[in-house]
């Protein structure tokens, strides 16, 4: 594994953002201005010098900001790491860019949970029906915000 | 019967005896039990060597045919193997991969194949295993194994029985992805009591070289206790927690998303590497057949000429004798 850079004294005018999946690496030491991250508080946006955390994803949308072009990707939940020499680590399980997501689909899955979910006896597949309504409303959510 | 063996020994033998046997039938008829005798040792001696020949040649294309095939399935999950490399890179830049670290309950996680005939690679896992089982116990320390795949089942079963917590086998029925991977370590995750795991693998790092590797994954006590100590985990406690409850909530989900991780790509990469091993194994083995078989060749044609010469020096005695 290449070593990553020590902390620098002034605050770098670009964050390096990797963004890693089991089956891929989409971004990989990519330099860019912004980043939003959907964490379980809210949507959290990132600049360089951004203090080191460590955060934990909820599904929602993650929006990387390069000069004037800005990227959407869906993202399945993860973590994210932001570290002290503005190199910002975000591991999800699944990524999908915005434009590639069929809006019925998402609709028909969001009302199919939630019939699970009302359905529902047991604690787990109560907690099972819950997970995907959340997924299905953020995805939802995504396409029309 | 002495006309069917020579029949089957080619129709060279018939052709030398037939002929003379106007000169001589006396002595077919009441030697030919001694005729096949000798007859019968010549060719089965050229017979037995035949033999040999065709399972040796079935060996060889058979092992051609697995190298073959272990190239074509190596190809398919390389590039999933590299890109899963990615993966676990995170991780250990912020939690870092320190097997040094001193707990009470190891486990020990063996990745292995399922199937044979991959050299040496499901040995060296399980001799580090034991090695890191015997480095690991003592007065108040323990260690667990947990294993995956038949071949390292089987040697450890023999002398370690009580210490297998889990075993898995047949990983690789249907092809392996992150969801089966993920289920089988909250498996091991809810099963197995651990302060450390230790998972034994070998990476791949080409196609003739594989390395075995143990990826260290601290259980989120471990992870608080080493980081307030400010041990090699010391700078964890600068970064601030975004989200869930408590500092240990997210720290125990963030352990057992690691731990997947670095399974998946383990998994993926012991994939690789027996593949490429059997490749090898496979390649050697073609090239062995192929040396048995041009020492075969050489055997059988020497036999063959020997016991021509036999005959034409039978005939030609027999002739003269008969001549004066």
């Amino acid at each position: 594994m290449t070593p990553r850079p020590p902390t620098p004294s002034t605050i770098p005018s670009k964050l390096t953002v990797n963004l890693v999946l089991p089956y891929d690496s989409l971004l990989s030491a990519k330099e860019v201005d912004m980043v939003i991250v959907p964490a379980t508080t809210g949507q959290m946006g990132v600049l360089p010098g951004h203090v080191a955390t460590i955060a934990e994803l909820k599904p929602g949308v993650l929006t990387v900001h390069e000069g004037n072009e800005v990227k959407k990707y869906f993202l399945s939940s993860g973590f994210a790491f932001i570290h002290a020499n503005s190199v910002a680590d975000i591991m999800a399980v699944e990524a999908t860019p915005l434009d590639q997501i069929d809006s019925s689909l998402v609709q028909k899955g969001l009302t199919e949970f939630t019939q699970k979910l009302n359905a529902a006896s047991t604690d787990v597949e109560k907690a099972e029906a819950q997970i995907g309504v959340d997924v299905h409303s953020a995805l939802n959510a995504a396409l029309t915000g | 019967m002495a006309m069917a063996a020579l029949r089957r020994e080619g129709r060279r033998f018939a052709a030398p005896i037939i002929s003379p046997q106007p000169l001589n039938p006396f002595r077919s008829s009441i030697s030919s039990a001694e005729d096949q005798a000798f007859l019968g040792v010549r060719s089965i001696s050229t017979q037995i060597v035949r033999n040999r020949m065709k399972s040796v040649k079935n060996i060889q294309k058979i092992t051609k045919a697995m190298k073959m095939v272990a190239a074509s399935k190596l190809r398919a999950i390389q590039t999933r193997a590299e890109n899963s490399r990615g993966l676990w890179q995170p991780f250990t830049a912020l939690l870092g991969d320190t097997p040094s670290v001193d707990v009470k309950k190891n486990v020990i996680v063996t990745i292995s194949s399922d199937k044979g005939l991959c050299g040496g690679i499901n040995s060296t896992s399980v001799k580090i295993s034991r090695a890191l089982h015997k480095l690991n116990s003592g007065p108040e320390k323990e260690s667990k194994y947990v294993v995956l795949g038949e071949k390292a089942k089987a040697q450890l079963v023999r002398d370690s029985k009580q210490n297998i917590e889990l075993c898995i086998t047949e990983l690789q029925k249907n092809p392996l992805n992150y969801t089966q991977v993920s289920v089988l370590a909250d498996d091991i995750l809810k099963n197995v009591e651990y302060d450390a795991l230790r998972i034994v693998f070998n990476k791949f790092q080409s196609v003739v070289s594989f390395v075995p590797t143990a990826a260290t994954v601290l259980s989120p006590e471990v992870v608080e206790r080493e980081a307030e100590s400010g041990g090699k985990l010391g700078e964890l406690d600068n970064y601030e927690i975004e989200g869930g409850e408590t500092k240990s909530e997210v720290l125990q989900n963030l352990t057992e998303f690691q731990f997947s991780c670095v399974m998946f790509n383990a998994v993926l990469e012991n994939a690789c590497s027996e593949q490429g091993a059997r490749m090898s194994a496979m390649d050697s083995s073609s090239r062995n057949a192929g040396d048995m078989l041009d020492r075969l060749t050489l055997t059988y044609n020497r036999t063959r000429q020997a016991s021509i010469t036999t005959e034409l020096t039978e005939i030609i005695s027999g002739a003269s004798a008969l001549e004066g």
